[in-house]
């Protein structure tokens, strides 16, 4: 298990490179970001060239890209181009988007999985026909359309909700932008965990499980559902990381400052030390939350053991 | 064994999720008479917030609530008025001397003085301090060596600028400059106090000024609290108790949050919901001319843009160009038609009048004419280029491209180009790559007609994009500003104005209005020519 640990996080280390270097020659491509800090007049030439020194910009890109790994090692993110540094950002930004991503597997966990229960453990039936229909217009719908439709109908018809975030954006302000965020995923998770729970329905070891006289409860929660969850836990696991970087439509709709709103921020400023900062620990969480539920598989089914 | 590692698991992922969920509670402040406090909205400034390095609105809102300076723009005509200069005397429109009003201390008791415009000006000119608005002290003496072209600075101080006594300093310029002293209610020249300097890392985490309001508190990125300062000594104190500039990632969410009560201010309305403000809001919606003019570049520093006859190939284009048609269509009529190259802001007698004349009025026959007589379009087809990131700015070039094809009869004649970012746009345009026309725009410094004209179209000058050069023009420019008479001047920039519209050096489309909306709890909202709302005479009711 340790070694397995061991070797896992080893192989994050030419990811993470590839990954910080592809992103650095992207926001690179772009152009250059000091003429767009003067807004519609030119720079002067003299205060452009002494930015650029201060950013970094003025070396080549090899040399930027060393400078900034370097520097990322001493926990030094840069410095934005409002004067911030990007760990102060960054700080601001995560605490709100981790919030957000609670919410939004909450809802997955409970709402999708339970459904999923139930429509799998009802096949055919009228109520998992009515399920089924509704994933399917959850899934064909795209989000920024739900969320604008729920910040208008709960926001400003009925004033159920406050239609923007505040500042701080508690976990009660998050609830609505957290269903948006979850929606889709959570059509996902309901779907398969329907057929999972189906599949595993008419397993020999539910059977066993049955004839030897358990519970109704029992067979489904330790037995069928343990082994069913194996694929909806990767899927769940994987999302943590899209749902943190994909957060861009939802935050933006319900104003919340996280970190979809930074990123956005910082590719229209085209401020590459903010979106590679950013954009590196997404990658680390997406490993991270990665190498969790390959350890979960092994909680759920201890048949699975890591050598 | 393997048990106690998830318990491990588990406790890491409780621990996240705990510091995740730290929160604070926020209020809105509130109650209602004159110490009522109003929301409004903001965006994040893209500098950090000093008075010499904030180029955009955003930041200048804050500068204006919390910054006055010697002069201050009056909010409805935008004439120039003394505000902390006592007088400003010059006898050659060189060399100026500037008296100080006594009895104006900054929010932290400090008293402003002489010296406290002299050192601000001074960081604010100074190359190592990186400030964006270092050209404005341009036309100090000594600029040179604080500032140079390339290489370190040779001085720490402009040798033009001297403090005399406590209240008095004296300023000379390189040249000739009569209406200088119009241009100090730039928020760039504001005093600053000593500890701007002493502690600038906390002086930027909470700004502090000698206006109307002082900086409570400063989250950056989300939110400002500003308050009144009762201890104001001005003549525009605030009406109301203070001003939370709340920053918004979309002013979609903005305009919805207005709609549903959250927000009292909104001074940007985005154009999608344009169709619906008027049955949202009714008369509070604010829709007026500020002082930003849209125009047209072209690139003189192509060959094949700059040959003799051409500028009838550019007035010819000009006059292809339904202005009046795209600003009722696309922009439901918050940009009004140009009919020169300054803004009505300015007034007539600030030099604003209908100069373009019939350039600037659609007649596809007569176009078709001057574009023929002109060599016709080089290449026989030419782009016009935008960022395509901000500003919706593709569907008024596709509406003025697609004029200019019907007006042509031609479909190839122009086509939009798009580059993806505003930054990625401005570096070509600003190092001459343009292949055919461009989107310029500029919004003005100050109410003054040399602001529209000398930095755009002057030979070389720093936002003159389009290298357009013309010698009458420029010795006109200078004639005007050695003028001593105000009028005179004027008369003379607009000579020059006719010089630009005879040669075509850029065409004019529209001038950009400043719109706002607000709720029921407040009144007296209105923008001033920058379009900023004019936020200490707004009432809470």
């Amino acid at each position: 298990m340790g070694r397995y640990v061991i070797r896992r996080l080893l192989q994050m280390i030419p990811v993470f490179i590839g990954a910080t270097l592809l992103i650095f020659l992207m926001v690179n491509v772009m152009g250059d970001p000091i003429a767009g800090l003067c807004g519609d007049r030119a720079c002067d030439p003299a205060t452009a060239a002494q930015l650029e020194k201060e950013f970094g910009l003025d070396k080549p890109v090899w040399q930027q890209y060393l400078i900034y790994m370097g520097n990322l090692f001493t926990g030094d993110f840069g410095t934005a181009f409002n004067g911030q540094p990007v760990t102060e950002l960054m700080a601001s930004a995560f605490p709100v988007t981790i919030r957000l991503t609670i919410v939004a597997i909450l809802f997955e966990i409970v709402i999708g999985i339970s459904l999923g229960v139930l429509t799998g453990l009802k096949r055919g039936r009228p109520v998992d026909t009515t399920v089924l229909l509704l994933t399917l217009v959850v899934l064909s719908v795209p989000t920024f359309v739900t969320g604008l439709l729920l910040q208008l109908l709960l926001g400003v018809e009925w004033g159920w909700i406050k239609p923007a975030v505040s500042s701080d954006a508690p976990f009660n302000e998050l609830i609505v932008p957290g269903l948006v965020l979850a929606s889709v995923s959570l059509a996902y998770v309901t779907r398969l965990t329907r057929t999972s729970i189906a599949e595993n329905k008419r397993a020999d070891y539910v059977r066993t499980a049955v004839a030897k006289g358990l519970p109704r409860q029992r067979v489904i929660t330790r037995h069928l559902l343990r082994n069913s969850l194996i694929p909806v836990v990767t899927f769940i696991g994987a999302d943590i990381g899209a749902l943190m970087g994909g957060a861009i439509v939802t935050e933006r709709i319900f104003n919340i400052h996280g970190v979809g709103y930074q990123l956005y921020q910082g590719i229209v400023r085209q401020n590459t030390q903010t979106v590679v900062g950013f954009v590196t620990v997404l990658v680390i969480v997406f490993l991270v939350a990665n190498l969790l539920v390959d350890l979960l598989y092994a909680v759920l089914d201890p048949r699975i053991r890591y050598a | 064994m393997r048990g106690a590692t998830h318990a491990k698991w588990a406790a890491l992922a409780v621990a996240v999720a705990l510091t995740a969920t730290a929160c604070g509670g926020g209020d809105d402040g509130g109650g209602g008479g004159a110490d009522g406090i109003v929301s409004s909205s903001w965006g994040d400034p893209q500098n950090p917030l000093e008075p010499a390095n904030t180029n955009e609105v955003q930041g200048g809102k804050v500068l204006s609530m919390i910054f006055r300076g010697l002069k201050q723009y009056d909010p409805k005509t935008g004439e120039a008025l003394n505000m902390l200069a006592e007088n400003i005397e010059t006898t050659d429109s060189t060399n100026f001397t500037i008296v100080v009003k006594d009895g104006w201390t900054f929010s932290n008791g400090e008293k402003v003085t002489a010296k406290s415009f002299v050192d601000a000006w001074n960081y604010g000119a100074h190359l190592k301090n990186n400030q964006k608005n270092a050209s404005f002290f341009g036309q100090i003496e000594g600029y040179d060596q604080v500032h140079p072209e390339s290489g370190e600075a040779t001085a720490e101080t402009m040798s033009g600028l001297k403090v005399v006594n406590d209240t008095t300093f004296t300023v000379k310029l390189t040249q000739k400059f009569s209406t200088w002293p119009e241009t100090l209610g730039y928020a760039a020249f504001a005093p600053l106090p000593s500890t701007f300097f002493s502690d600038h890392d906390a002086w930027l985490s909470k700004p502090v000024g000698n206006g109307p309001y002082t900086v409570d508190s400063y989250a950056k990125g989300s939110q400002m609290e500003l308050k009144r300062w009762d201890g104001y000594p001005g003549n525009d104190k605030a009406q109301n108790g203070g001003v939370t500039l709340k920053v918004y990632t979309d002013n979609n969410t903005a305009y919805t949050d207005l709609t549903a009560g959250n927000l009292d201010l909104v001074d940007d309305v985005p154009a999608s919901q344009l169709k619906n403000v008027q049955a949202d809001l009714g008369d509070r919606y604010i829709n007026t001319p500020a002082g930003i003019i849209q125009t047209l570049g072209f690139p003189f520093y192509d060959p094949a843009w700059n040959k003799p006859g051409q500028e009838k190939l550019r007035q010819g284009l000009s006059m292809a160009i339904n202005r009046q048609q795209i600003t009722e269509t696309i922009f439901q009529k918050t940009r009004t038609p140009a009919v020169d190259w300054t803004s009505p802001v300015l007034g007539e007698e600030g030099g604003f009048s209908e100069l373009c004349g019939d350039f600037c009025e659609y007649n596809a026959d007569e176009a078709k004419k001057l574009v023929a007589e002109g060599g016709g379009i080089p290449g026989g087809t030419m782009t016009i280029s935008y960022n395509a990131d901000t500003g919706s700015h593709k569907e008024w070039v596709d509406a003025v491209c697609n004029s200019i094809n019907n007006a042509l009869g031609n479909n190839r004649a122009c086509v939009g180009n798009p580059i993806g970012t505003f930054a990625d746009f401005r570096s070509q345009v600003s190092t001459q790559k343009m292949k055919g026309p461009f989107r310029a725009g500029w919004q003005m410094d100050y109410p003054l007609i040399q602001n529209f004209l000398q930095p755009l179209y002057y030979t070389n000058a720093s936002s003159n994009d389009g290298k357009w050069s013309n010698q009458d023009f420029d010795r006109l420019v200078n004639q005007a500003n050695a003028e001593s008479d105000t009028a005179k001047a004027v008369e003379t920039f607009q000579q020059a104005e006719e010089v630009l519209r005879d040669d075509m050096g850029a065409i004019p489309l529209w001038y950009q209005n400043g719109s706002a909306g607000y709720s029921e709890r407040i009144s007296d909202v209105t923008l001033n020519p920058f379009s900023v709302p004019v936020y200490n005479e707004i009432k809470v009711s």
